[in-house]
């Protein structure tokens, strides 16, 4: 009989995994929160820096996981070690032994309403950028239809280096997601003057650089160095934007028809309790803690327990896709080991 | 806006304020600015809510403004405050209020220092002791005297005969409420509502009938800030950040101000005046401002006291259309007259700004 | 009406964006692509052989330009020589030889 292997969530690095895992001849088992796979992902439209569609991922690795065991709308109710395996009972009432537990667990998106000086919730102009990537892909949001928009603009860092929020990590996607977001805006409102307020612009990816140039050479958009302190609404519904623009040492204001928060990775809210079933250990950041941070990412301090993604710390999606490879293979050698 | 969103927030900033029995201490300033404001509160707190409020003729400044102004070391205002804490525990207290908005945020910056310096707060009891042989407890709660009317505002909205209502038009009056930097700025999770959405003024406006304004520019300083003002050189600092304040809200026509700190109501008040006489620009209809009012002169108002008791006679900006507008009747003879009837005489009416 | 109160209201150094027209600034990026390329790293200014007694730094020019300091961008802009140091530090590659002759061409000082 094959050994069984729960992957405790079903995004891009839950799903990647069981794919390869499936190649391998293995037995993945994915349990899934919500009532979907592709987690966060699946809710994106498309990815920098190529303009891929989302959808294209994510189809096709819910095509490729076909053959495993997914359970939807479930989660691990509870979790024990025995001898040389895992005793995991789901919610749904199905237990499970496993040899191996794979958690991608992912993040969540910090909750903006948290930042009050920003009016999320508030403010009927302030969306996130997950709000926006949703406009992209149903172009239903009251905040865009139906408004003339001819100012817009992104906030970098919202609950990321923020101690305050008690989130000190940088969340690594939100700077070219930013400039990808406000190209696609230009696209769609070529007349709009496009406003990025950042701290540092944090362009270490491939091609990255090349994005954030264009967005500057070829469409215009403004960027400019300082974080918004504060935002108020004016009396047509507009959004007044308040910032330091620390170039010039002078503050500076604009006001905006939208005003786009890129709200941060946080760790999964899951990640405490799932820690605690079995002794795992958190990082200061909440996310889970790897062996080591170099060398050995996707693996925990415990035998048999595997991570991929950004249950460790916010990941991009290529970054994400390769660390489930290599914990589909870290598994077959240890399955085929043990 | 969203109205729930910001329900959502002020869920989050409530606090715990004991329903009676409190050592109140008033303020440096606003006995000069709003004479009437301070009676008025111990007036409804124990006349008409029948609580018991104590105050001592013995306390003394809280050190707050020369602290500000940074002419005194910290050192001599914790001494000073320790004094005043001293005072109520001899009186039996453990709720302190305070009138003052800086005062409020004093006491709390004090006892934060004292928590996380604790060193200090011991060479502070001896100082004290030294100084005049008293000593005290920290006080159980410490309120802002703005946090009880709050609390008793449905209160007194039940006993009210006025409300923040337009009686020709029926319309809930437009409302502009500021806070005072040192309510919830230093400490959000001490002030009711938090720091970037006050709950405080905007509770006992809801309750009372009228309608709150947000405008952008509604969370800025009045424009006292203390060394802006009182050192001369800096006056015009002082006077642009209320004219800012007064630009921003002047497309929602606002009906009145309430604000909730001593230099608040007086800066907003006469630096009105002196906008209209450098720009020729005044802000209410038909060549009025915008009257300015503290809470509790709204508070009497709205229970029916006389205006003229209230001392809004010592207002620059005319608060006659807005008791128009609320329908409350007063005595325009009697404006200048003190107790007794006995003849105050009339001020000098300004040029630009038109008063009554 | 004379000021008798010796203080006076004072304009605000908030840079209001609302206020800027970037009409100029709009035909300066068709003439040179470049002018909105500027990631402000200050090598063009650090360089500058005119900037130690002038103040004059290509990319105070760009951000006052870009933040409607039309006035104080061409008077700095006096300053330079046009020896070309900045072009060989910037890291983007912007032709400021071009780039400062767009300029000069289109803010012509009145």
């Amino acid at each position: 009989m094959k050994d069984n292997i729960v992957i405790v969530g079903g995004g891009i690095a839950g799903m990647e995994a069981a794919r390869q895992l499936l190649r391998m001849g293995l037995n993945p088992i994915i349990v899934e929160k919500s009532d979907h796979l592709g987690g966060h992902v699946a809710r994106w439209h498309r990815l920098f820096p190529d303009m891929t569609p989302a959808s294209e991922l994510v189809g096709g690795l819910i095509e490729a996981t076909g053959q495993a065991n997914i359970f939807l709308n479930t989660e691990i109710s509870f979790m024990n070690r025995l001898k040389d395996s895992y005793n995991i009972m789901l919610s749904n009432g199905v237990s499970v032994i496993a040899k191996v537990v794979l958690i991608t667990t992912g993040f969540s998106v910090f909750d903006a309403s948290k930042k009050e000086e920003y009016g999320y919730g508030v403010y009927d102009q302030v969306m996130t950028n997950s709000d926006l990537e949703q406009w992209f892909n149903n172009g239903n949001d009251s905040r865009i239809d139906g408004t003339e928009i001819n100012a817009v603009g992104f906030v970098h860092c919202v609950g990321s280096r923020d101690e305050k929020a008690r989130n000190s990590q940088c969340s690594k996607v939100c700077c070219i997601t930013a400039v990808k977001q406000a190209i696609e805006m230009k696209q769609k409102f070529p007349d709009a003057a496009v406003y990025c307020f950042y701290m540092d612009l944090r362009m270490f990816g491939k091609k990255y650089e090349d994005f954030y140039i264009s967005a500057q050479r070829d469409y215009g958009i403004r960027f400019i160095r300082g974080r918004v302190s504060e935002v108020s609404e004016n009396i047509d519904g507009r959004v007044i934007v308040k910032a330091e623009d620390t170039l010039a040492g002078k503050p500076v204001k604009v006001t905006l028809d939208l005003l786009v928060l890129m709200s941060g990775m946080v760790c999964n809210r899951d990640c405490s309790s799932i820690a605690g079933m079995i002794s795992l250990q958190t990082d200061s950041d909440g996310f889970f803690k790897s062996r080591d941070n170099i060398s050995d990412i996707i693996c925990s301090s415990r035998e048999g327990i595997y991570y991929a993604g950004a249950c460790t710390g916010p990941k991009t999606v290529p970054e994400t896709l390769a660390e489930a490879r290599s914990a589909a293979l870290e598994i077959f050698s240890y399955i085929n080991r043990a | 806006m969203i109205y729930q969103g910001k329900q959502k927030i002020w869920a989050d900033y409530q606090k715990e304020i004991p329903d009676d029995h409190w050592f109140y201490v008033r303020s440096c300033i606003r006995q000069n600015f709003f004479p009437g404001a301070e009676r008025m509160f111990l007036e409804i707190c124990r006349n008409v809510l029948g609580k018991d409020f104590y105050e001592t003729e013995h306390h003394t400044t809280c050190g707050g403004i020369a602290y500000h102004c940074d002419t005194i070391p910290q050192e001599t205002v914790m001494t000073i405050v320790a004094r005043q804490f001293a005072l109520m525990t001899e009186a039996g207290y453990e709720n302190y209020v305070a009138s003052c908005i800086t005062s409020f945020g004093n006491y709390l910056e004090i006892l934060e220092t004292w928590h996380e310096f604790p060193e200090l707060e011991t060479r502070i009891r001896e100082l004290l002791w030294k100084a005049c042989r008293r000593e005290f407890k920290k006080p159980k709660y410490i309120a802002h005297a703005s946090d009880l009317i709050y609390k008793y505002r449905n209160e007194i909205a039940e006993k009210a005969k006025f409300r923040l209502v337009n009686r020709r038009t029926g319309e809930p009056l437009k409302v502009v409420e500021h806070i005072g930097c040192h309510y919830s700025k230093m400490f959000p999770s001490k002030g009711v509502g938090g720091a970037e959405y006050p709950y405080v003024l905007c509770g006992m406006i809801e309750s009372w009938g009228g309608s709150v304004i947000d405008y952008p520019e509604r969370r800025h300083c009045c424009g006292y800030g203390f060394r802006q003002y009182h050192v001369k050189a800096n006056r015009g600092y002082s006077i642009s950040n209320t004219h800012k304040k007064f630009e921003s809200m002047e497309p929602y026509h606002p009906d009145m101000i309430i604000t909730n700190c001593p230099g608040c109501p007086y800066f907003m008040d006469r630096w009105q005046y002196v906008i209209a006489e450098m720009e020729g620009k005044t802000y209410g209809q038909n060549g009025y401002g915008i009257p300015v009012f503290t809470y509790e002169e709204v508070a009497g108002l709205v229970l029916g006291y006389d205006p003229w008791d209230l001392g809004l006679q010592l207002h620059q900006v005319a608060v006659e259309p807005l008791l128009d507008k609320m329908g409350i009747e007063y005595s325009p003879e009697d404006k200048y007259k003190g107790l007794n009837k006995k003849d105050l005489m009339r001020p000098e009416l300004p040029g630009v700004l038109k008063c009554c | 009406m004379g000021n008798i109160f010796g203080f006076s209201i004072s304009p605000s150094s908030t840079v209001n964006l609302d206020n800027v027209d970037f009409t100029l600034f709009d035909r300066l990026h068709e003439l040179e692509p470049d002018a909105w390329k500027c990631m402000s790293c200050g090598s063009c200014g650090a360089t500058c052989p005119a900037g130690n007694f002038s103040g004059m730094s290509l990319r105070k020019v760009l951000h006052n330009l870009q933040r409607g300091k039309e006035k104080e961008a061409v008077k700095m802009l006096q300053n330079c020589m046009l020896c070309g140091k900045c072009s060989i530090v910037c890291p983007r590659g912007i032709n400021t030889r071009h780039l400062i002759l767009s300029i000069c061409k289109l803010y012509k000082e009145d």
